[in-house]
């Protein structure tokens, strides 16, 4: 029977990164939808990424949270009923704030919240609990960016838009691997280069999928991007490519500003002395840029995940606006977002060194937000960003703290230090649609189940600041319940109901925008005021619109600044001296490497969605550390085997990948692989707690690291049907393949026999084939059940005596098992092709019944003779003539006669 | 006329020795060959398969009687040789007849061991060895005759499923721990008695026969530990014995077999032994491949070629239908070798490959014996095979899939 085909795809917007692509997603009738690009959106024109177009992949509710759950009297989080699990959050913030003020409690929120969940969770906190405790994952992610931009351009707006990537002809890139993580734009970028012939600059430390088509590639050293812009901006002054009418017309601060600049990167070569790259290189940049009026800045993860992330980003800011390279077609900072709603979180003001839309703390903002919301209790200063808050909750300042749709016991830094903290909250409340995180396990006291992607409605921002909705397509399983609902009812438990009696999405959207207006008058860049009115059906009927949507713009605005008009008190745009960067190191010296972290290619933060996806688990399929190949000689590792990372903050086990791809002195590690993935790659547990003094967000790029090779008694792998639980000290990591789970592993000790472990990870099987070769230490065990493949374990006493797996998989994922592959379980990979004989009929010469069949259909063993003169069967012992006789005959049956 | 050659024995060995000879060296000799058994040589290893039915009786006829004329080979069958004059260079036969020659082969055979049981002489006990034998168990195996094999080596498992597929209720009486303990090693000799179980074979181990019980003809095998089988049928199928006293009379060197040189030579420079009535080098084969090579070698010193034979790497290949064995080698693993397990009881499947000092010094193969010749070569050879390690239990084609490729292409 076909599934109930006739449902229409409903248009909403994927789920991952920045780019904020249209997706159509088609429910299949059993909980699952076909998902493509929407041709329509002017995000993606129909295009998706890995990530995106595996979406279908991602949608089982296996390990989702169905029901509320609370800690028990076992200590044990169990079942709860919604009204039990809210009074009880509700109960626990109204007593944490009535014994110890409202700023001992705080929210911990996420760029993967709707537009409509942040603005109720900044509402409770900043108008009705009344403390600005509430930070967002987002403060790892885009702070930086969101501070440059209020420095420059008095509030935090992209100027300008993806279509100025179409018509740019110099594309830099810096600190972006947009070829991974921003797929669908650098694509776009990639045509530009190809129609238009627009150059790409890549700069980073590492040599990535970015920089392999990149026209030049600068391996800059890590930090020294505002060395590079400074430079830069050193290089347009004394090359007179300034446009001194917008310095004049529309800017402040431009004398200082270069000042500093000189005294940062006098020349060219001082430049590339402290950047460790070759002078020509950063010559060709330089020139490249001042000759190219069409000039796009893009930048991302490496410049604002730095302890000098603001200043990087002014840097940046700077050298366009002394060329008023800004707010022009084709031209302009650009900023690419991690998040999915980063953005929209930042327009809600969520958080903690904001109010409330684009307002700051000032005593007017404080009333007029206070008059807007009807709030008793608005904050009236900033509250701790997210490494000082969960600092508070270590020194016991924060005692109630609730953690939605993020998961900081993996992310932050110092990971396993705030994992610890966790315990000691008096409430800890995870609102998250996973059931087993490891914040939840770090000691969460309730649990809220919260409804995911395709389940939820709300709108989300993407980087060229273009509001989309995301619209539910399938109905939410379980009990889970929309943020807004949640946060919603347990404000309404707090007596704040009047406040918080929403009955849509909708109505929070209306709300939200209404409040982007209110007593604006065009001070304040996100203005939405043009949608404050839209009914419940022209909310859903919403079209991806660009803010600010006022009077002047109604439809939306692509750009912004193309007036010279900023948003600052005098409308000026403001220069910004940036100071000497550092990074955050000392002089350890058995500390001599540089951690840097980020993402690979198929994987979205931990994983919850796409560790779901057999297609993207299979690219990089375990936790890794690339490592440069004079590093790995230094350090006694070896591509493929496993290595102990070490900082002062913790350790993981990841596994190398020598490549010349990092610098010397630098090793990369992903930040994905956490204690629900991987045994020993919390990655996050590995990074420095420095911030960047501006932003506050966290130097992730580099964390000074030691490397030393982690050795195993056995190496292998396993796959099986479904989760297996891997006794304690195996090194593991888990992935989702077709048709069941598969495992990396590493064993400490072989603890008995091998076949020991094969019954502790795969069971025990009368029909389990095994492979025994002590000598050469390699142990292999496969179960097949009724021709299909349930489970197999590879052991050998080193990682490069493996073969791949990907055979495996294959026959993991196939209906049933070919007889070939059967026999050649064990080998782990199929025979030659052509050499399969087939069962063996002469025994005396090793002929099969394959080969012997062959020769009959070619016409050339038209007699048992005739076989024995071809293939020697049957002209020793004889005693398989009976047999080669019986075969002439049935293929003389089935054959056609032959004509002439 | 050619110088007489004069061969004792009308087996697989003398007519493969026939047949290189006149391929390699036509109308040197003037052949005859004696035998006493009344037919055309045929092939003693489809002894089993003629039993089963899975074929008739021309099928095992090695050669046609055009063939050998056609060799212009005199056949004399039927009829025994009595005693060699090697003064005179003359062999007698058992009717009177005197054969003159000028190089002697001796190519007995053996004949099967009967137990000297109480009983052992009623009707009804069998050796399974010549086409006779096959008669005689065919007339008494009608499809519900309950028979008893005494011997759970390779001849005495063919027998039994022989015997089988003929009708009868057959159970093997071995007298060791295991079935074929000279070829098996103990995890594939229980996956052989499974397989025969499975064939409803009925196999007993350790068990010691005692009297063949019966009054006129035999009723039963009564074993040491007083357990009694019923049978209509006893088969002994418990080893060989050389033919030897042709030699043994004739003053030849004669230990377990007629002793002979690399050439094959006996003590007499003039007769030579091959088959299973020889012995080189202190071993009596029981296999058709050393027979085999021992007529090669010695067609090609007859034809006045340089050729020696060095001895053969027995191995073993137990012709069931459906239940392939194989066995070479230091099969059971000598200290300090080390062995290579794959088990796939699902399958049926078990190979134990030993290694000794970086070489492949024995094998085991149960179920899948498709590269028992690519193991034996290796064996052989004494090839390193460290390299091909990883796959080697996985058979050639993951090992070599180039050579062997190449090999099937040549």
């Amino acid at each position: 029977m076909n599934a109930p085909s006739s449902a229409p795809a409903i248009r909403t917007t994927c789920p991952y990164c920045g780019v904020g692509c249209g997706v159509l997603a088609k429910p299949d009738g059993f909980g699952g939808a076909q998902v493509q690009g929407d041709p329509e959106h002017p995000a993606n024109f129909g295009r998706l990424c890995s990530k995106g177009s595996a979406l279908g992949e991602t949608l089982s509710l296996n390990g989702r949270l169905l029901s509320p759950m609370m800690r028990g009297g076992s200590d044990m989080l169990e079942p709860a009923s919604w009204g039990a699990a809210l009074d009880s959050v509700a109960r626990g913030f109204q007593e944490t704030i009535a014994k110890h003020g409202p700023d001992s409690v705080a929210f911990y929120v996420s760029g993967q919240l709707l537009t409509e969940d942040y603005y109720v969770a900044n509402k409770l906190m900043k108008g009705f609990i009344g403390s600005a405790n509430i930070d967002t994952n987002s403060r790892l992610c885009m702070a930086s960016s969101v501070a440059g931009h209020r420095r420059a351009f008095g509030s935090d707006t992209v100027p300008g838009c993806y279509e100025d990537l179409d018509d740019a002809d110099l594309l830099v890139l810096t600190g972006s691997n947009a070829a991974w993580c921003h797929p669908v734009l650098y694509q776009r970028m990639l045509k530009n280069k190809r129609e238009r012939g627009a150059r790409i600059v890549v700069i980073d430390p590492r040599a990535t999928s970015t920089s392999d088509e990149a026209d030049l590639m600068i391996q800059i050293a890590p930090g020294m991007d505002a060395v590079l812009f400074s430079g830069l901006l050193v290089h347009l002054a004394e090359h007179g490519q300034l446009d001194t009418a917008f310095i004049h017309g529309h800017t402040s601060g431009f004398a200082d500003a270069l000042a500093r600049a000189r005294h940062l990167a006098p020349s060219v070569e001082a430049v590339a002395e402290r950047c460790q790259v070759a002078p020509a290189c950063v010559e060709t940049f330089y020139a490249w840029f001042s000759a190219t009026e069409k000039a796009v800045t893009l930048y991302s993860q490496g410049v604002n995940q730095s302890a000098q992330g603001t200043d990087k980003v002014n840097a940046i800011i700077n050298c366009h606006l002394a060329t008023g390279r800004i707010g022009k077609a084709g031209m302009g900072p650009f900023s690419l977002t991690g998040q999915p709603n980063a953005m929209g979180g930042r327009e809600v003001g969520g958080l903690a060194n904001q109010l409330a839309a684009h307002m700051d703390f000032s005593p007017e903002n404080v009333d007029r937000v206070r008059r807007f919301w009807n709030a008793p209790h608005v904050a009236e200063r900033a509250g701790l960003k997210a490494v000082d808050l969960f600092e508070a909750v270590a020194e016991r300042r924060i005692k109630a703290l609730w953690v939605m749709a993020t998961n900081p016991a993996v992310s932050l830094p110092r990971a396993d230090a705030v994992r610890t903290v966790l315990r000691q909250l008096d409430l800890l409340v995870v609102s998250d649609i996973v059931a087993n995180t490891d914040t939840i396990t770090a000691g969460a006291h309730v649990v809220l189940p919260a409804s995911g992607w395709g389940e939820k409605d709300g709108t989300v921002t993407n980087s060229e600041r273009r509001i989309s909705r995301q619209r539910a397509f399938l109905p939410p399983p379980g009990d889970a319940k929309p943020d807004w609902w949640i946060i919603s009812q347990v404000a309404t438990r707090m007596g704040f109901g009047s406040a918080f009696s929403y009955a849509s999405a909708a109505e929070i959207f209306a709300e939200h925008c209404a409040l982007s207006a209110f007593e604006a008058n065009g001070t304040r860049g996100f203005d939405a005021s043009g949608l404050s009115a839209l009914s419940g059906l022209a909310y859903e009927e919403l079209v991806p619109t660009q803010w600010p949507v006022d009077k002047a713009s109604p439809t939306g605005r692509k750009r912004v600044f193309d007036d010279g008009r900023f948003h600052t008190v005098d409308q000026r745009a403001r220069f910004v001296a940036v100071e000497n960067p550092a990074l955050s190191i000392s002089n350890e010296r058995y500390l001599p490497l540089l951690l840097n972290t980020g993402r690979v290619r198929d994987h979205w933060h931990t994983m919850t969605r796409t560790g779901k996806s057999p297609r993207l688990g299979a690219h990089i399929d375990e936790p890794q550390v690339s490592v440069h190949p004079d590093d790995a000689r230094s350090f006694g590792v070896a591509d493929g085997e496993l290595a102990r990372v070490l900082t002062l903050h913790g350790s993981a086990v990841l596994r190398v990948s020598v490549t010349p791809a990092q610098r010397r002195g630098e090793i990369f590690a992903p930040i994905h692989w956490n204690g629900a993935t991987a045994s020993d790659a919390r990655v996050g547990a590995l990074v420095q707690p420095a911030c960047d003094p501006i932003s506050g967000q966290p130097e992730l790029k580099a964390t000074q690291a030691t490397l030393a090779p982690a050795l195993y008694a056995a190496y292998g792998f396993l796959l099986a049907r479904g989760a297996v639980a891997i006794p304690d000290g195996v090194w593991w990591a888990r992935s989702t393949v077709e048709g069941g789970v598969g495992y990396r592993i590493a064993a400490p000790a072989i603890g008995g026999h091998w076949s020991g472990i094969a019954k502790r990870l795969i069971g025990e099987s009368v029909c389990r084939a095994q492979l025994l070769d002590d000598g050469q230490g390699c142990y292999r065990a496969a179960i097949v059940q009724d021709g299909r493949l349930m489970s197999c374990l590879f052991l050998a006493t080193t990682p490069h005596a493996l073969p791949s797996w990907e055979w495996l998989k294959q026959q993991l994922a196939a209906p049933a098992l070919s007889d070939a592959a059967r026999r050649a379980l064990l080998a782990g990979r199929a025979a030659d092709a052509g050499a399969d004989h087939g069962p063996i009929v002469c025994a005396c010469f090793g002929v099969g019944r394959a080969q012997i069949c062959k020769v009959i259909a070619s016409g050339r063993g038209c007699s048992a003779e005739d076989v024995g003169a071809e293939l020697k069967a049957g002209t020793n012992c004889g005693s398989c003539l009976p047999e080669v006789r019986r075969l002439v005959a049935e293929t003389a049956k089935s054959a056609p006669p032959v004509t002439a | 006329m050619g110088e007489p050659l004069v061969i004792v024995g009308n087996g697989m060995a003398a007519t493969r020795l026939v047949d290189e000879l006149t391929t390699i060296a036509p109308g040197r000799f003037s052949i005859a060959v004696v035998g006493d058994e009344p037919s055309l040589s045929y092939n003693r290893v489809l002894l089993s398969s003629l039993l089963a039915r899975e074929i008739d009786e021309d099928a095992v006829e090695l050669k046609t009687a055009k063939w050998w004329r056609s060799r212009g080979v005199t056949l004399v069958y039927g009829r025994r040789a009595v005693s060699i004059d090697r003064g005179a260079k003359q062999l007698h036969l058992q009717d009177g007849l005197t054969l003159g020659y000028g190089k002697l082969v001796l190519a007995t055979g053996s004949e099967a061991v009967r137990l000297p049981l109480p009983g052992a002489d009623l009707p009804g006990v069998v050796t399974f060895r010549d086409k006779a034998d096959v008669a005689r168990m065919l007339s008494l195996a009608r499809p519900g005759a309950r028979a008893v094999v005494i011997g759970g080596g390779l001849l005495g498992l063919e027998a039994a499923y022989g015997l089988m597929k003929a009708g009868a209720h057959v159970s093997v009486v071995h007298l060791m721990e295991r079935l074929m303990e000279r070829q098996l090693d103990s995890h594939a000799a229980g996956l052989l008695k499974a397989a025969l179980e499975e064939r409803s074979i009925d196999v007993v181990l350790n068990a010691e026969s005692d009297v063949i019980e019966g009054q006129g003809r035999v009723t039963g095998l009564r074993l040491k530990d007083g357990r009694v089988l019923p049978a209509d049928l006893v088969v002994m199928a418990v080893g060989i014995r050389p033919n030897t006293g042709l030699a043994r009379e004739a003053g030849l060197a004669v230990k377990r077999g007629i002793v002979v040189a690399d050439d094959l030579q006996t003590s007499d420079p003039s007769v030579y032994a091959i088959g299973e009535c020889a012995e080189h080098r202190g071993v009596c084969y029981g296999l058709v491949e050393p027979a085999y090579e021992q007529a090669r070698v010695l067609a090609r010193t007859l034809a006045g070629a340089q050729s020696h034979y060095a001895g053969s790497l027995l191995s073993t290949n137990l012709k069931v239908s459906g239940v392939n064995v194989f066995s070479a080698g230091d099969f059971l693993g000598a200290p300090g070798s080390e062995p290579i397990v794959l088990t796939d009881p699902d399958r049926k499947c078990y190979r134990k490959l030993v290694l000794s000092g970086g070489r492949l010094t024995g094998a085991v193969l149960v179920g899948d014996t498709g590269d028992a010749l690519w193991y034996l070569d290796l064996i052989r050879t004494g090839r390193p095979v460290e390299k091909l390690r990883a796959d080697l239990v996985f058979g050639r084609a993951f090992a070599e899939p180039q050579a062997h490729v190449q090999a099937r292409a040549a």
